[in-house]
């Protein structure tokens, strides 16, 4: 069955134009659900201009972005199959919820693309001639000599050390296992039930790799920055309270729309820390009929944060809104939270420990964000984040941190594979079954450090290109 | 065995030397697919003989047997005539690992398959020891013109036309194949003590080897061991714990699926070595062959010596040993787990030392066994050797150990000769078809540094190679080859469709939602913590949520295929034994299975990407040295083979790929 592959062809970070790539028999259809309005015929290499959504037969399906939809026939491409590129916006959620959009339309075969597999195509289809080819190769070459050196420097060669030590523990489970199918009358002098010690053991190894992928987040904050969204009740200060940050931060990298209609975006940096800050407009639209849509978006956004900054109106008690918003965070560890008791100068109807009873522990700020006050209040603000994201820019030189997509995707498999391991085993599923899935994570982690040779020999060499190259 | 003068000067269309396991399938499915063959032996006691263990199987063994039975070969129907005992192994773990073992009547089991030798047409057993080969140069015109018409001398291929015997006469032949296991250049060692000899004393042959040599086929010397033959009476079974064979016997041949077997099983006797044990043996381990030096061949890390488990785990106090049988009308017990290559008198010293063994009389000592092996990397996946046409090679000669791994390269072997002189293609199962298709590519691709012996490890598609479903994989294949006969090709085909039939009957068949939910709280295991509520609870979620086909229900671990009994109907078909276990096989692992058969069309392009055996690696720039070298060497069938070559980097079939795709537009 033939494959359609789908990336972000343009890298991560604000830009003001990104690519998503789609090469596959499936590259026309997926042109055709995502463009709102595509004309029945579909001319080739010619520029289309409209709305992407995540549906077009849905009318109710949202309008994701709007973006040039440029199809290729096979084999007049890059890749040589049929192809689809969209240009759109260059904001990362934009560009995630297109290519998710792809990957979840359902379409025959769909899947992400491996890193440098526009590349492999290309050349196995023989759009690429041999010097180019080589080139290629060569270049891959020098990537591996340099990422040598570059392993000198620890980073890389510790990650490589830490999932060498994983995939050895794993190994050693892999091989008891083996023993246990293929010596079933070795008798072992411990008299243990061996599926409760493999599944411990397991659990370990689990845990090692959930740490190392824990690190991931840490990674994408070094990247993309932290995003910090702006909460609270229509009128309590958020905006204001954006401006002021915006003004402290002085490098405003652009202004766009988001993923959604209610909610906006903004880019600063903090102290050399980048920071995308997120207004949920939604709240706004609170006493609207369109309320549940609001609270979603808002909800939403709280869930993807990296920090929630709650921003209350100080002057009033709190009331109903003020409570709706509280009882959205409540659940959440109050370590990456703020709460700014905004309108100081308006009275203090609002104290720093009822706060603090209902979330222990979190960091208020009181303040008012009118004039000089404001500009103390943004860096009572940015001091705070940064304070709370200081271990981020400490450790990134000295942790093993994952920032690489594939090394993200590649452990996510090794988890979900252990998990499922386990969840055989516990479940009383034949062990050479569990074990599988076992060898599945074990190879998905050789894949990392490049020591599964063989089976997907070429996806291995090709990893070495940034994504969707 | 043929009158001798009668075969003076004979011509054959295929010789096979050796008449063990590998020989005896060779030498049989060449007979049955139409060829004048001839079978040779140094002694007519080696035919089938069993010089180790008394048993055919195990894991991934028994694998074998059942493949190699799917494919028309005559083990699995050998020793379901001859075996006294059968054990169905790990049982406790899913059906794709299960392993069929039986324990033979040697002796029977070699009169067996000495009189299926006789009564086979086509097919003569010679007795006599072959010394040379007969072979001729010949230049390969039809290939090796080059564009200026010119010959290139310097292919010339030799060939093999025929065999010269130790009675000086000459047997022609347009194929041989050579399966002579542990007799050639045999050498056996008790101590210090060394023999020229085949396994059990019988004649070895001992020039055969010195003209490979000569001819430049790369020579290897391994080393296998076996233990003491002690004497029945002389045995205290009260010491020791009884093994006995399966209630229900499940025969190895899909001939005899529909066989009752009700035969009075024999006993196994597990026993253990101990401190004094172990202090005896490092006491005297230097007088070991294996650690004096005298042994140059390499033995097997997974069925080491006592002296070497002594001394590599020195931190166990015990080591598992099993009492045998070798037949029914035999004084000799077999002690499986204790191969030695000591003096006679240590042996006697520490084998005494054993609960139950203590006044045990030793009928004939263990002993370690040296020979002539090849090395399979100048072997093709279709066993011809890449030095000389029209020659095949099979079992132990090829490194392998194990009477199962011989007899199914034997049986590849001589399908392929047969193939060769009918210019066919050769027949080479791939990885996710068949044990032997991982068994042969191990070999022949990455080669081994000791005695091979298969594990269900060494398969990545375990779930799709299991041994209730070996038929479905083979016989088709086999019956294509015309190895397999009619009559068990027509059985094959009404199995696979009453199989068929009954899971798709199984996937249409619905339930109403309050039987399954009666049904499962029935057969699902009881709640451990959560109340007897909760957990009815999550059954009628279970029953709300699932499709609720027959198919579903048997997906859940507690349930068998004989349950569903209970709520079925009259459609439900009468299914043998083997017939339901592979319906139920084929629904209850139908989603790891398709899991393995994605992975499988994954690397299928890699797979159907042939490669030249004339393809010159050393003019492919790119290519690193030793990637060069080792690809030269063992001149890879497809890119997939490659891709499996030790010391062939990922980035080293990149550039092969980049060159293919280069050639091929080219063209």
């Amino acid at each position: 069955m033939a494959e359609t592959i789908a990336a972000i062809s343009t890298a991560p970070g604000e830009g003001g134009i990104g690519v998503v790539r789609v090469s596959g028999p499936e590259s026309e259809n997926i042109m055709r659900r995502l463009m709102k309005g595509c004309p029945k015929e579909i001319e080739p290499r010619h520029a289309y201009f409209g709305k992407v959504v995540a549906d077009s037969s849905d009318a109710s399906s949202e309008i994701i972005d709007e973006a040039v939809f440029l199809f290729m026939k096979s084999p007049a491409s890059y890749t040589g199959e049929d192809m689809v590129e969209i240009q759109a916006h260059g904001s990362n959620v934009s560009l995630k919820s297109i290519l998710s959009a792809i990957l979840d339309s359902g379409l025959n075969g769909i899947r992400m693309a491996d890193p440098g597999e526009f590349t492999k195509l290309a050349f196995l289809n023989g759009k690429m001639d041999l010097s180019q080819a080589e080139a290629v190769i060569d270049i891959i070459k020098a990537k591996t000599d340099l990422s040598l050196e570059i392993a000198e420097s620890q980073r890389e060669g510790r990650l490589g050390e830490n999932i060498r030590e994983i995939r050895e523990n794993l190994l050693d489970i892999l091989a008891e296992m083996a023993v246990d199918i293929d010596y079933p009358d070795e008798d072992f002098e411990e008299d243990s039930d061996s599926s409760s010690d493999t599944v411990n053991n397991l659990r370990w190894v689990l845990d090692d790799i959930e740490n190392l992928l824990d690190t991931a987040s840490i990674g994408r904050i070094a990247r993309e920055g932290i995003r910090a969204v702006i909460a609270g009740k229509p009128n309590a200060g958020k905006s204001s309270l954006m401006n002021a940050i915006l003004g402290e931060g002085r490098v405003i990298v652009t202004d766009i729309p988001g993923t959604t209609r209610d909610t906006v975006e903004e880019s600063a940096s903090l102290g050399g820390i980048p920071i995308v800050l997120v207004d949920t407009a939604g709240l706004r639209e609170s006493e609207d009929k369109v309320e549940k849509i609001g609270i979603e978006k808002t909800t939403q956004a709280i869930a993807g944060a990296d920090i929630v900054i709650l921003v209350i109106d100080g002057s009033q008690p709190l009331d109903e809104e003020d409570e709706q918003v509280l009882s959205y965070v409540e659940k959440m560890s109050t370590d990456h939270m703020l709460v700014v008791i905004n309108k100081e100068d308006l009275g203090k109807s609002v104290s720093e420990e009822e706060i603090k009873k209902r979330l222990p522990g979190v960091r208020t700020i009181t303040t008012s964000l009118v004039g000089k006050a404001a500009m103390d209040a943004a860096r009572k603000v940015s001091e705070a984040i940064a304070d709370m994201f200081k271990f981020a820019s400490i450790n990134v030189k000295e942790m093993n941190i994952i920032t690489n997509e594939r090394h993200v995707k590649m452990l996510r498999n090794a988890v979900m594979n252990i998990d499922e391991a386990i969840s055989m085993l516990q479940n009383g599923e034949p062990m050479e079954v569990a074990e599988l899935s076992a060898h599945y994570a074990y190879d998905a982690l050789g894949k990392i450090i490049g020591e599964e040779v063989g089976d997907e020999v070429l996806n291995t060499v090709f990893s070495k290109f940034c994504l969707g190259k | 065995m043929i009158n001798k003068t009668e075969t003076n000067n004979a011509n054959y269309d295929i010789i096979v030397i050796g008449a063990g396991h590998a020989g005896c399938e060779a030498g049989l499915v060449c007979a049955r697919m139409g060829m004048k063959t001839a079978m040779f032996c140094t002694d007519i006691e080696s035919v089938a003989m069993m010089p180790c263990n008394p048993s055919i199987g195990g894991t991934g063994k028994g694998h074998l047997v059942r493949e190699v039975d799917a494919l028309g070969g005559e083990m699995g129907i050998n020793i379901d005539k001859t075996f006294i005992q059968s054990k169905m192994l790990n049982t406790s773990k899913g059906p794709a690992v299960h392993s069929l073992r039986a324990q033979a009547d040697k002796k029977r089991y070699h009169e067996e398959m000495l009189s299926t030798i006789h009564a086979q047409e086509g097919l003569d057993l010679i007795e006599d020891e072959v010394t040379e080969l007969i072979t001729s140069k010949n230049a390969d015109f039809s290939k090796y013109i080059d564009n200026n018409s010119k010959i290139i001398t310097e292919n010339e291929v030799i060939s093999v036309t025929g065999v010269r015997t130790s009675e000086g006469k000459e047997y022609s032949c347009r194929a041989l194949i050579i399966c002579t296991g542990t007799f050639l250049g045999g050498k056996i060692f008790i101590g210090d003590d060394v023999t020229i000899s085949g396994p059990s004393g019988l004649r070895p042959a001992t020039r055969l080897g010195e003209q490979l040599r000569e001819l430049g086929f790369p020579i290897r010397r391994f080393k296998t061991g076996t233990p003491a033959r002690m004497h029945k009476d002389s045995i205290d079974y009260d010491l020791m714990t009884e093994q006995k064979g399966d209630e229900k016997v499940v025969p190895f041949s899909f001939m005899n699926e529909d066989k009752e077997y009700d035969i009075d099983q024999i006993s196994c006797w597990l026993s253990y070595t101990n401190e004094t044990t172990h202090k005896i043996i490092r006491d005297n381990i230097e007088k070991s062959a294996m650690y004096s030096g005298n042994i140059v061949g390499v033995g097997p890390r997974y069925c080491p010596s006592i002296e070497d488990k002594v001394a590599r785990f020195a931190d166990r106090k015990r080591h598992q040993l099993f009492v045998e049988p070798e037949g029914l009308d035999t004084d000799l017990m077999y002690i499986q787990g204790m191969s030695s290559s000591l003096p006679e008198d240590v042996q006697h010293a520490f084998y005494a030392t054993i609960k139950g063994l203590e006044h045990a009389e030793i009928l004939s000592p263990a002993y370690a066994i040296e020979y002539d092996c090849v090395d399979p990397l100048s072997l093709k996946p279709s066993l011809e050797s890449k030095l000389m046409d029209c020659l095949f090679c099979a079992g132990q000669f090829n490194g392998s150990s194990g009477y199962e791994e011989a007899a199914s390269q034997g049986l590849i072997a001589g399908i392929n000769a047969v193939r060769k002189l009918k210019d066919e293609e050769p027949l080479v199962l791939r990885r996710d078809q068949a044990y032997i298709g991982v068994l042969i590519d191990d070999l022949v691709t990455k080669g081994t540094n000791e005695p091979y012996r298969i594990m269900t490890s060494r398969a990545e598609y375990r779930l799709l190679l299991r041994q209730d479903n070996a038929d479905r994989r083979l016989t088709g294949i086999g019956y294509e080859m015309g190895s397999v006969s009619e009559e068990r090709y027509r059985r094959y085909l009404d199995k696979k469709d009453k199989v068929d039939a009954e899971v798709e009957r199984l996937k249409a068949k619905r339930i109403d939602i309050q039987t399954f939910r009666d049904f499962l709280i029935r057969y699902e295991a009881e709640p451990k913590r959560e109340d007897k509520e909760a957990y009815e609870r999550k059954i009628a979620e279970i029953a709300e949520t699932a499709n609720q086909s027959f198919a579903d229900i048997l997906k859940r671990p507690a349930i068998r295929y004989a349950d569903l009994l209970e709520i079925d109907d009259d459609t439900r078909p009468a299914l043998s034994a083997n017939e339901a276990i592979e319906v139920e096989v084929m629904l209850k692992y139908d989603g790891y299975i398709h899991k393995q058969i994605n992975e499988v069309e994954k690397l299928q392009n890699l797979e159907n990407k042939k490669l030249s055996e004339k393809l010159d690696y050393h003019s492919i720039s790119g290519l690193r040295l030793e990637a060069r070298q080792k690809l030269s060497e063992i001149k890879p069938m497809t890119v997939g083979q490659a891709s499996r070559i030790s010391g062939v980097s990922p980035a080293d079939i990149n550039v092969l790929l980049v060159w293919l795709e280069k050639e091929m537009r080219a063209k």
